[in-house]
Parts: C-alpha cells; sequence; structure tokens
C-alpha cells in the first residue's frame, strides 16, 4: 500500500450541514466508484462536527475536497451522490476537474483575508487519525520545548506575545511564570473547554476537529510549569466534543504519549476530561474549580489567586483551549514567526465565530488587527438578504454592541475595548435594521441573570431589577428617567460585583444605550420600537406605499393570516394572525409595522 | 419538589446501577459530579433513593448533593420526556427569531422550559448555546439537529415526532 501521503485523498464534510445533506451517502458513492475503478484513494470524513458551522458554509454542503499529491486541493459544493461518478472520471482519472462543481467565487473570497494558522489543521486532516496530526507537525512542538529549560520555554511563550484567548487577555507566558513561582511540588494545570458564551464555538471545533492539537499545547504548559496533572473542563453540551478528545487521550496513553514518561522525553503528564454540567459562570476560573472539586459552582474571591491556590488548595494554571492550540504552533514556527503577526498589542491570528444576521456565518481565522469591516463584508459576505447593518455585538454577555462607525475599528484587545465592547472568546454576533438594541439589552441581562450565581447582591438583585426595567420598555411602558436609572445602577454593580459576571454583566446595556439611545427614547417616549421587533409594539399592518407586492410575508405565515395576490399589496386579518412576527423577518423592505 | 417525590415514592428504583457507578468513582477526588451525571445518564433523571444512596456511600450530606444537583442546568430531579426537545435561546439564535420558536412549542405541546407532557412523550428545554450558532435558529430533538428553524418548520418536526412511537 502507498504511503498516506500519496495517496489520493478525498475530504467530505461530515459536520451536522454535511449529514443533513447526504455527507454519509456521498462518501459510499466514492467508496463505491473507486472500488469499480480500481483507484486506491484515501475517503475521509474531514470532522464529524456536529451542530458546528465548521466551514462556515454549511449552506453549500455537501462540500467535498479531492487532494491529488502535488496539486492544490479543490473543493467541490452541493455535492451529491450522483455527481460522484462523474468527479472520480473527469477529475480523479483523468485530471481534469469538473469546472462547473467546484465551488464559486465566494469560497475564494471567503479564505482571501484569511490566515488559518490554529485551524490549519481543523477540517483538513481526519482528527480521529493520530498519523495524520503527526503527519502535520504532530508532537515536534512538544519535542522542540523539552531542548530547552522550563525558563526558556516561558521565555518563548512570553517573546511570542501570546494572550490568553479566554477572554481577559492576560499574556500568557506571564501567567506560566506565577504558576511555576508557587512552591509545591503538586501543580495542577486546567484547560478551560466550558465555551460559555452563546455565539460562540471555536473551541468546541479545536476540540473536534484537532484535539492532538490540544493535548500538545497541555503538555508544553505543563512542562514549563512543571504540572504533573491536567484537567479539561469540557461543557457536557459537546459530547461529541467530549468524545474525540476522549479517544485522543486514550490513544495518547497507548503509545506512552501521556503518562509517567512522556514519548521519552522525560517528564510525567497525566490528564483527564471533566464534563462540566451548564452554567455560564463555571467559566469563571475560580467557580471552574469549585465545579471540578465537585461542589456549586459558585465563585470566590482573589487573592488568593489560582497560581497560589487553587485547586484541591493546589497551584493551578487556568488557560483557554484556544490558547493552548495557540502554544503549540509557537513551538512549531517560532516566538518571531509568531510576534510577526498581528498588532502591536495583540498578536498572532483570533477566530471569530460569526453569526447573526450575516451571510456566510461561521468560523473565521484573520491575523488581530483585521478591521471588523473586512472581517463581515469581505470574508463573510455581508448583511443578509441586502439589508442594512445596524450594529456587531463584540464579546458576548460580558461586551458590547458597535454601531457602523465602529466598523473600522481593529479586532484586538485594545482597539474593542476602546470602542465600549471586548474581544472576549471572539463572539460576533451581526444584526441589521430588523434588530431592536433595546431588546438585546434585555435578552442580555435576563441571560446574566439567569446565569448569575447568586452571591453578590448587586449582581442577583441589580441584574433583575435592571431587566424588570428593560422589560418595561420594551412593552411600551417606559418611564422618563428609565435610561439615567439603568446607567446608574450598571456602573454601581460593576464596581461591587465579586466576579467577571456582575462586573460585565451591565455593558451590553451601557454600550446600547452609548450608541442607540435614540431607539431606548423612541420606547420611552413615543412607545414606538423603531426596529419593528418588540412585539409589544407592533401594530401587525402592511404599509401600503412601502410594500413591494413581493408576497413573502403571505408565503412565510403559518397560520395563513395574510392575503396576497400576483401584483397586489398584503393584508393582515388581524382576527387570525397569532402575532409570531414571522412575516417582519420575512419582509425585505420593513413594510410592516 | 412534592410533585418529584411522589413520582418517586410509586416507583421502585432499581439500585442495582446507581450501585455500580458509585463503585467506579468511590475512591477518586471530586466524585459527586461525574457519579450523578452517569446516575443521570443511566436513569434519565436522578431519582431520590439515589441521592440518599450517593450521600450514604460518599459520605456526604444529602443537602450538599441537593445543592450541586439545583445549581446546574443539567440535572434533572424528575423523569422525562422520550423525546427532549432543545430550543436554543442563545444571542445568535434569538437574533434570528428564536423566540418565536419556543412560543410555537409553547402552543403546539402546551410545555414550556423545562416541562414535560402528561403522556411523557416531549420535554421541552430553552437552553443557552447548542454551539451550532452558524445555523440559527437551531433546535435539537435528542441527538438530531435542525437548522434555519421557521415557525413552519417548527410544525413539520413536532407533526413528525409525534407519529413516532
Ligand atoms: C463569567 C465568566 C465566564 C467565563 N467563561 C469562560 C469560558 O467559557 N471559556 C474560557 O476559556 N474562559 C472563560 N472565562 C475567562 C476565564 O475565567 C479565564 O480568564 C480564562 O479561561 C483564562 O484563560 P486564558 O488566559 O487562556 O484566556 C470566563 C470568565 C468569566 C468571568
Ligand atoms: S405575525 Fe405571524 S401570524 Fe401574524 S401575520 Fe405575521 S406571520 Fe402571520
Ligand atoms: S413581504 Fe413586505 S413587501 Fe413583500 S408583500 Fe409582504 S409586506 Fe409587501
Ligand atoms: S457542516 Fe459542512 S461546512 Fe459546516
Ligand atoms: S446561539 Fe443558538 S446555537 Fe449558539
Amino acid at each position: 500500500m502507498a504511503a498516506n501521503a500519496e495517496k489520493i485523498k478525498v475530504l467530505i464534510c461530515t459536520g451536522t450541514g454535511g449529514l443533513a445533506s447526504g455527507a454519509r451517502a456521498v462518501a459510499d458513492a466514492f467508496e463505491e466508484e473507486f472500488a469499480k475503478q480500481g483507484v486506491e484513494a484515501k475517503v475521509g470524513k474531514r470532522c464529524e462536527v456536529v451542530g458546528t458551522g465548521c466551514r462556515g458554509l454549511c449552506a453549500n454542503d455537501v462540500l467535498v475536497d479531492i487532494v491529488v499529491p502535488g496539486q492544490d486541493p479543490v473543493t467541490y459544493d452541493f455535492v451529491t451522490p450522483e455527481l460522484v461518478p462523474q468527479i472520480v472520471g473527469e477529475h480523479v482519472l483523468a485530471n481534469e476537474p469538473v469546472a462547473k462543481k467546484v465551488a464559486g467565487p465566494y469560497y475564494a473570497k471567503f479564505l482571501e483575508k484569511q490566515m488559518r494558522v490554529i485551524f490549519s489543521r481543523c477540517g483538513t486532516i481526519d482528527a480521529e487519525s493520530i498519523e495524520d496530526f503527526i503527519a502535520h507537525k504532530g508532537f515536534t512542538g512538544i519535542q522542540k520545548a523539552v531542548t530547552m529549560t522550563p525558563d526558556q520555554v516561558i521565555d518563548e511563550v512570553k517573546r511570542s506575545g501570546l494572550r490568553g484567548r479566554g477572554g481577559g487577555g492576560f499574556p500568557t507566558g506571564v501567567k506560566w511564570s506565577f504558576c511555576k513561582a508557587s512552591p509545591g511540588e503538586t501543580k495542577y494545570l486546567i484547560c478551560n473547554a466550558d465555551e460559555g458564551d452563546p455565539g460562540a464555538f471555536m473551541d468546541r471545533s479545536v476540540l473536534e476537529g484537532d484535539p492532538y492539537g490540544l493535548i500538545e499545547g497541555m503538555m508544553i504548559g505543563a512542562y514549563a510549569i512543571g504540572c504533573k496533572f491536567g484537567y479539561v473542563y469540557v461543557r457536557a453540551e459537546y459530547p461529541l466534543a467530549i468524545k474525540r478528545l476522549q479517544k485522543a487521550i486514550d490513544t495518547c496513553y497507548e503509545r506512552g504519549i501521556l503518562g509517567k514518561d512522556c514519548m521519552g522525553l522525560g517528564f510525567a503528564f497525566d490528564m483527564r476530561i471533566k464534563a462540566g454540567a451548564g452554567a455560564f459562570v463555571c467559566g469563571e476560573e475560580t467557580a471552574l474549580m469549585a465545579s471540578i472539586e465537585g461542589q456549586r459552582g459558585m465563585s470566590r474571591p482573589r487573592p488568593p489567586f489560582p497560581a497560589v491556590r487553587g485547586l484541591w488548595g493546589y497551584p493551578t494554571n487556568i488557560n483557554n483551549v484556544e490558547t493552548f492550540a495557540n502554544v503549540s504552533y509557537i513551538f512549531y514556527n517560532g516566538a518571531d514567526w509568531y510576534a510577526s503577526i498581528g498588532t502591536e498589542g495583540t498578536k498572532g491570528t483570533k477566530i471569530f465565530a460569526l453569526t447573526g444576521k450575516v451571510k456566510h456565518t461561521g468560523l473565521v481565522e484573520v491575523p488581530a488587527g483585521t478591521t471588523m469591516r473586512e472581517v463581515i463584508f469581505d470574508v463573510c459576505g455581508g448583511i443578509l438578504n441586502n439589508r442594512k447593518f445596524k450594529a456587531v455585538q463584540a464579546g458576548g454577555p460580558s461586551g458590547g454592541c458597535l454601531p457602523a462607525e465602529a466598523l473600522d475599528a481593529q479586532v484586538d484587545y485594545d482597539s474593542l475595548i476602546k470602542a465600549g465592547a471586548m474581544m472576549g472568546s471572539g463572539g460576533l454576533v451581526v444584526m441589521d435594521e430588523t434588530t431592536c438594541m433595546v431588546d438585546i439589552a434585555r435578552f442580555f441581562l435576563n441571560f446574566t441573570r439567569v446565569e448569575s450565581c447568586g452571591k453578590c447582591i448587586p449582581c442577583r438583585i441589580g441584574l433583575k431589577i435592571m431587566l424588570e426595567i428593560l422589560e418595561r420598555i420594551t412593552r411600551g411602558e417606559g418611564r422618563e428617567g428609565d435610561i439615567e436609572m439603568l446607567e446608574n445602577m450598571a456602573y454601581d454593580i460593576k464596581k461591587s460585583s465579586l466576579c467577571g459576571l456582575g462586573q460585565t454583566a451591565p455593558n451590553p446595556v451601557l454600550s446600547t444605550i452609548r450608541y442607540f439611545r435614540h431607539e431606548y427614547e423612541a420606547h420611552i417616549k413615543e412607545k414606538r420600537c423603531p426596529s419593528n421587533s418588540c412585539k409589544e409594539l407592533l401594530k401587525f399592518e402592511v404599509v401600503e406605499n412601502a410594500c413591494k407586492k413581493c408576497g413573502l410575508c403571505f408565503k412565510i405565515c403559518p397560520v395563513d393570516a395574510i392575503t396576497w395576490e400576483k401584483g397586489g399589496v398584503a393584508i393582515i386579518d388581524k382576527d387570525k394572525c397569532t402575532k409570531c412576527t414571522s412575516c417582519y423577518d420575512a419582509c425585505r423592505f420593513m413594510a410592516i409595522e | 419538589m412534592s410533585n418529584t417525590a411522589e413520582i418517586v415514592q410509586e416507583e421502585e428504583i432499581d439500585l442495582t446501577a446507581a450501585n455500580a457507578i458509585i463503585d467506579k468513582y468511590i475512591d477518586m477526588k471530586g466524585a459527586l459530579m461525574p457519579v450523578l451525571q452517569e446516575i443521570q445518564e443511566a436513569y434519565g433523571y436522578v431519582p431520590e433513593p439515589t441521592v440518599h444512596l450517593v450521600a450514604d456511600r460518599l459520605n456526604v450530606y444529602s443537602s450538599q448533593i441537593y445543592g450541586v444537583l439545583t445549581f446546574y442546568a443539567q440535572f434533572h430531579l424528575e423523569p422525562r420526556g422520550k423525546y427532549i426537545v432543545r430550543v436554543c435561546m442563545g444571542t445568535a439564535c434569538h437574533v434570528k427569531g428564536a423566540g418565536r420558536i419556543g412560543d410555537t412549542l409553547k402552543d403546539r405541546l402546551g410545555i414550556g422550559h423545562a416541562e414535560t407532557t402528561p403522556d411523557l412523550k416531549f420535554t421541552a428545554e430553552f437552553v443557552a448555546c447548542i454551539g451550532a450558532c452558524g445555523m440559527a435558529p437551531v433546535i435539537m430533538v435528542n441527538d438530531a439537529t435542525y437548522g434555519s428553524m421557521s415557525v413552519q418548520k417548527m410544525d413539520e418536526v413536532i407533526k413528525k415526532y409525534q407519529g413516532m412511537e
């Protein structure tokens, strides 16, 4: 049998989008056709990512890459089993790609401004194959690291400029040196894979698409700090990530890569997965450790910092998934290479999860410092249905909403904070003119209120009161003075809460007031929702002169409450209407009030 | 809670599985959560008698166990439906109309968050994020993910599962 590298490879997208579009049948068709033609080829699964937009292009599934040795891979979209004989016949046998079926220019644009470093293996290799990992630089980072002393390893990470990708952006090398400096033999290394931030799914993709890469990053950290034991705290909502990672850990034990003498390199490291149980606050370091210890995930005051007194009372170092994934690449390519990417204050690439009203939703990896506009419009194709951009929410529940004026902000830690949001884990939720900013503030507050661990009164009670005010406003019962009251409470809660949850929870309210105050005022003074989104304030009427008579609302209405005839204005029957608001989303012309 | 107690008392709970799970973890630090997670997997929820068993054998107070069980969204103290319908209420889904997907479920099946239909067929769960935000709005029925939901698609999915045993 020929070596792996010399074989023609067929990579099939078996994510949710892929599977739903028939990836299994396509894979079978390839196997069958190869057998028939006597071709030796490897039909691999790109990544069995259940439920993520792995390449951001699930809508164009089934995606298939044909990789002929010595040539650039060719990507096909919308592949069906019927198409397979043609692809095999023309492309694989006659070396003549089926031009008509190759993914269109949108795909080249999607990739053009990206720099896929952390994702270079994700989606390219068979995530379950350790051989594939090794063939793609795997474990060369840890081998390089052990040629240095632990202090030199830490210096290398400091020199790279890597800052934690979990949200705070704390310099990773500095963090490692704290834990290393703590006295004691027993130390713990924790990987934070809780990913509680709704709208973010990059950690999940790394876990599912490149589990060995994470293990390698953790091994380097363990060697540098002197940790003998590691935990990966993964949210239980990610069963496939847990399964994949467990399989990778098991394989590493079988081959002596983990254990008493890792790869024969002279250091010991054991690791294990800890499944979380669904609480946002468990992403916070002290709550996370309490959760591993089997308690309620409640935060505790710092100091003592985890580096001094952490898990079970021992010095502990916690980093995010993407942070560890970055570490491997620093050792593959060197700190200087790493530091040459990005901006002054933020080095390397950053993965963003683009969701909401954007054309190509998905995961995007760009050098830090790329602008918001480039990410949303150039990479992701702009706003869905050619609507107007209104805002982008960055940094999840702890972040803020940025208006069009901020589109030229660079995506790095410092620029985003200046603009009133934050990088957070890298979730970017794009909103168009149909999204109401007061409602978004209400949404986030509801989230953080439910997720508050309840320890601090300002966080527990304060957020509840703020939420009640916002609910009143969205119902059209806002009063004069509400905005000022919200602002005052926001500052107080930020100042007096114990952990990051309470300290940042009011941010979405503050940023929406800062940039979209007029929307609050319209709700309070005119009892009107300018985005036609707050249900209680809607009239459920078609504005005759705005209606372009397209009939989309008629087609979408689930209860046939809309009458429309070709060339005519739509009419909503208020008795039949269940006020579900489907028609608002469907109407491209904002013609329904 | 009174509800739970009634259901549990009527049912005889076989503790063999729970005992085997505890055996597996009894010497491990931080055993409580994995034990409870596996019990829930085995029984579909955490029945009251197993709580007392865990308390006895791991030497922790029942009150502490209930503290943990009620803190985390993942644990359930009552039997749940055959089909767990998880409606994502995360940011990406919210922006794309998750609210009306949840409303439709309430309207058609009469169940809201953490509620189960009387025939034990469906349980609704409104969750924070399923991690498939690119296909928002998203629901999951047991392990199957359905993306780009609309009220109409929701009706189709509900009908499909209603028709299944
Ligand atoms: C309420 C709250 C939730 C958090 N959730 C996460 C999370 O889901 N994943 C994560 O990596 N960090 C999360 N963090 C940040 C972590 O506490 C911690 O700063 C981070 O894991 C450190 O890793 P890094 O230095 O590699 O960024 C959260 C913080 C707070 C206050
Ligand atoms: S709100 Fe819903 S029910 Fe009412 S007209 Fe619009 S689509 Fe139909
Ligand atoms: S979707 Fe809008 S423009 Fe089209 S018919 Fe309905 S109201 Fe008129
Ligand atoms: S599942 Fe195929 S691109 Fe996302
Ligand atoms: S926000 Fe709904 S799947 Fe993430």
